[in-house]
């Protein structure tokens, strides 16, 4: 690393990094704030800045590559830290615009079938009461499967999203099957005209071959019956996920087809970088993204505002 | 005790095997590929740099072992301070106290708190034969007292009663009340799932933890945690001070780098691990499985030990054979002398072998006396390496050069010659001990395991 690292106040900017990658919702922001008041885009700025990309979850490859394109467009220019972040939150919304889809509804689909599934404790309930929702809102009729039938209480749970949200919620006994269960709330939606089938599923970890065994069990089952269903599958994923991530989109793709992504808990400090990645990886669309536990707390997912987010910048 | 006399004597083997030292270029060039692994494993940045730093500093210089590469021996070291950083400080559950202790659990939404606090009541109750109390703080997540009630009745661990519109705080004094009325052993508060930014939630559980005066506070978290756990665990600590870390999902395939992140910035250990969904699956923290992961270069770690294996049983056995044939030569003295310099006096070491007693008056007549072995030391230097190899051609005329050129007199050289002549002596009948003696050539690999090269 050159001795330009000490750049402006001496060692000054490294320790500022430190605290700025310290200090958590400023975290990518306060580094980059710190490294430049107005200095060269030398190659110790862009390690500093492939760095702060790095502490945001987007991954070794997708940060130094982005690091790379800036030093392409401006190596060696007087740049000021405003200017850093605008022309990297340009490179990452160009990166997501493709993938930022909202989850098209088919009406000549009755009812329209949404499978939802993820890791344990991503969101995956809570998002459906969410999106149950916007569709009551959208004068749209809406049923739930509860076809979490192992976690405690998870019925329970999904009731209270259902009473919430004015939905009817199918569901079993504990311990049953799940795919049976799912089966049985489609003959009913289809027998009751509703618009919107929703699937709830249990929380399951993608190396567990036995429980993704189980899910593709319920998209045979429920095909059966209907077989363009499900038409739309979810992924849900928390935002503080790390490098995981890859191998979940990539399993679940797999093994039940995932259209579409949810990212849960952008209200925290965790900013879900991981998701510039996937989208260069995966190009899978990202429908929403979750910010609170409330019913409202569910948004369209913006590329250029997650991508300002990210970099700390205003929407 | 035998294992620690192992570790010492495992020590001087290390200084036997020594066949050249890392090189600083060496070094780097594995440690590159370290922080990527690091980084990809979601070890923090700010954590990784700092790790890479110490590990840097402890490599260069150290030894490498034969039959392996200097890049495998880096790979051994990193993971052998993995394991160190991971696993330093028991991972026991604190229970000290006047009965009832409370234990609060916190950490973000879904880390896994409720699930684990009824693993937890079950193993205190099974394991440990206390008397538990559960109870439900999240009055939020929709039927999350619901779940902890169900999870009470599966596991058969009593859990304190909902009352509707009841706040947390005042639930934690209604669980602490019951458990003493009642004469419970521990209470463990499950707490709603909270973000560390959120700072009504943070008062709030500060508040609980004022009522409660936890012994424990464990902060849940996923083992799939990115960048982000160094916030998390930086601000819980700050906020509320927790005193242990549970890493949930570790059946998954995250390498679990929030592990190290969290450990290194809150400076607590990590006490257990969830692997799994049933009750069962809770397990002390094992450091060496989570090193694992996060670093994924286990054949190269397996292979480097197998190579130290072999090393410190050829030793063990090169060193048993001397001894047997009485071949403890001047130069094994010096090694052994600066060896015992280092780990306390010989009388101690001996007194720990099993069957030593009888020797202790011996090594009493051999005066071996602590401060003296720096002479000792000196002298031994000043012999060719003839001399050194075989005493017996140390005449009066020798011994005078000897004492001159090490500073001392020739009593003392005769006193030294003396003492190596019993020590010897000594040896053999050690050797001789066999199986049951330190020596015997015969002892399990494992036991010989305890040197952490470059970790002295
Ligand atoms: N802050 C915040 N919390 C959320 C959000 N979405 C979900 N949660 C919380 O995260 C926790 C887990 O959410 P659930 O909806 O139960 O997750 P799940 O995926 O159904 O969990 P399992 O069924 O147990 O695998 C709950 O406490 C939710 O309130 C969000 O966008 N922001
Ligand atoms: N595979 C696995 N799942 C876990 C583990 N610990 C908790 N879970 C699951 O994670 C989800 C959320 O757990 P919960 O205890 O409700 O989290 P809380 O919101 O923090 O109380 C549930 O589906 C649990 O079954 C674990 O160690 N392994
Ligand atoms: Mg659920
Ligand atoms: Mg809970």
């Amino acid at each position: 690393m050159s001795d330009d690292a000490g750049g402006n106040g001496g060692g000054g900017w490294l320790g500022r990094l430190k605290s700025g990658l310290s200090r958590s919702s400023e975290k990518i922001t306060g580094s980059i704030t710190g490294l430049f008041t107005k200095r060269k885009l030398d190659a110790a700025a862009l390690q500093d800045l492939e760095d702060a990309l790095i502490a945001g979850d987007l991954g070794v490859a997708t940060a130094t590559r982005l690091a790379g394109s800036l030093s392409d467009q401006r190596f060696d220019q007087e740049i000021t830290p405003d200017e850093v972040r605008a022309l990297l939150a340009d490179d990452i919304t160009k990166i997501l615009e493709p993938v930022a889809r909202p989850l098209d509804i088919d009406v000549n689909r009755k009812p329209f079938v949404i499978l939802v599934c993820g890791v344990n404790g991503s969101g995956k309930t809570t998002t459906i009461g969410k999106l149950a929702g916007q569709f009551r809102d959208q004068g749209k009729s809406v049923i739930i499967a509860a076809a979490d039938t192992f976690r405690a209480a998870a019925v329970e749970q999904l009731q209270v999203w259902g009473e919430r949200a004015g939905a009817e919620v199918i569901s079993g006994q504990p311990g049953a099957d799940a795919a049976g269960l799912a089966f049985g709330a489609l003959e009913k939606a289809r027998a009751g005209g509703a618009d919107i089938l929703m699937i709830d599923t249990a929380g399951r970890l993608q190396n567990r071959k036995d429980l993704m065994a189980e899910l593709e069990k319920i998209v045979r089952v429920i095909a059966k019956l209907d077989d363009s269903a499900p038409h739309a599958t979810l992924l849900v994923m928390d935002a503080t996920i790390g490098q995981n991530a890859h191998s979940q989109v990539e399993t679940f793709k797999q093994m039940i087809n995932v259209s579409g992504l949810v990212m849960t808990k952008l209200d925290g400090s965790a900013k879900g970088g991981v998701v510039v990645a996937l989208a260069e990886k995966f190009g899978l669309p990202v429908h929403a993204v979750g910010v609170g536990e409330g019913i409202d707390d569910l948004r369209p997912f913006e590329a250029r505002a997650f991508a300002r987010s990210l970099m700390g910048l205003d929407a | 005790m035998f294992e620690s006399l192992t570790d010492k004597l495992s020590g001087i083997f290390d200084q036997l095997t020594k066949r050249g030292a890392l090189k600083e270029a060496d070094v780097d060039e594995v440690l590159r590929e370290i922080r990527l692994a690091l980084l990809d494993a979601d070890v923090a940045l700010e954590v990784a740099k700092d790790f890479i730093e110490r590990v840097r500093e402890r490599a260069v210089g150290s030894d490498v072992l034969k039959s392996v590469t200097p890049g495998q021996m880096v790979v051994k070291i990193v993971n052998d301070e993995l394991v160190v950083t991971l696993g330093s400080d028991d991972g026991g559950i604190n229970l000290v106290g006047t009965p009832p202790v409370a234990i609060l659990m916190v950490g973000l939404q879904g880390s896994g708190k409720t699930t684990t606090t009824a693993k937890l009541g079950q193993r205190l109750t099974k394991q440990e034969k206390k008397k538990v109390l559960m109870a439900s703080l999240d009055v939020y997540r929709p039927a999350a007292q619901q779940q902890l009630a169900t999870l009470g009745e599966q596991t058969e661990v009593r859990c304190l009663p909902a009352v509707i519109g009841e706040q947390p705080v005042a639930i934690t004094k209604r669980a602490m009340q019951m458990a003493r009325l009642e004469a419970f052993d521990v209470v463990i508060l499950d707490t709603a799932g909270r973000l560390h930014i959120d700072t009504e939630l943070m008062s709030e559980v500060q508040q609980v933890r004022d009522a409660a005066k936890p012994v424990e506070t464990l902060l849940v978290t996923d083992a799939m945690t990115g960048q982000d756990s160094v916030n998390v665990a930086r601000e819980f600590n700050e906020k509320i001070g927790i005193s242990g870390i549970v890493l949930t999902r570790v059946d998954g395939d995250a390498r679990g780098g929030a592990a190290l992140s969290m450990r290194t910035v809150a400076g607590c250990p990590v006490k257990l691990m969830g692997t799994g969904e049933t009750m069962e699956a809770l397990e002390t923290f094992n450091p060496e499985r989570i090193a694992g992961s996060i670093l994924g270069m286990g054949d190269i770690v397996g292979l480097v030990e197998k190579a130290q294996q072999v090393v410190e049983e050829e030793e063990a056995e090169r060193m048993a054979k001397k001894m047997l044939k009485g071949l403890f030569t001047l130069e094994d003295m010096a090694q052994q002398l600066s060896q015992i310099r280092k780990m306390g006096s010989l009388e101690g070491l001996m007194g720990m072998m099993p069957g030593a007693q009888k020797m202790k008056s011996q090594i009493a007549d051999a005066n071996v006396d602590d401060k003296m072995i720096a002479h000792q030391e000196a002298i031994i230097m000043s012999m060719t390496p003839k001399e050194r190899k075989n005493p017996k051609v140390i005449k009066s005329s020798r011994r005078k050069r000897i004492a001159a050129g090490s500073g001392t007199t020739v009593q003392e050289v005769n006193r030294l010659l003396k003492q190596h002549k019993q020590i010897s002596t000594m040896m053999k009948k050690a050797g001789k001990m066999g199986k049951r003696g330190l020596m015997g050539g015969n002892m399990p690999p494992g036991m010989m395991g305890g040197n952490i090269p470059g970790m002295r």
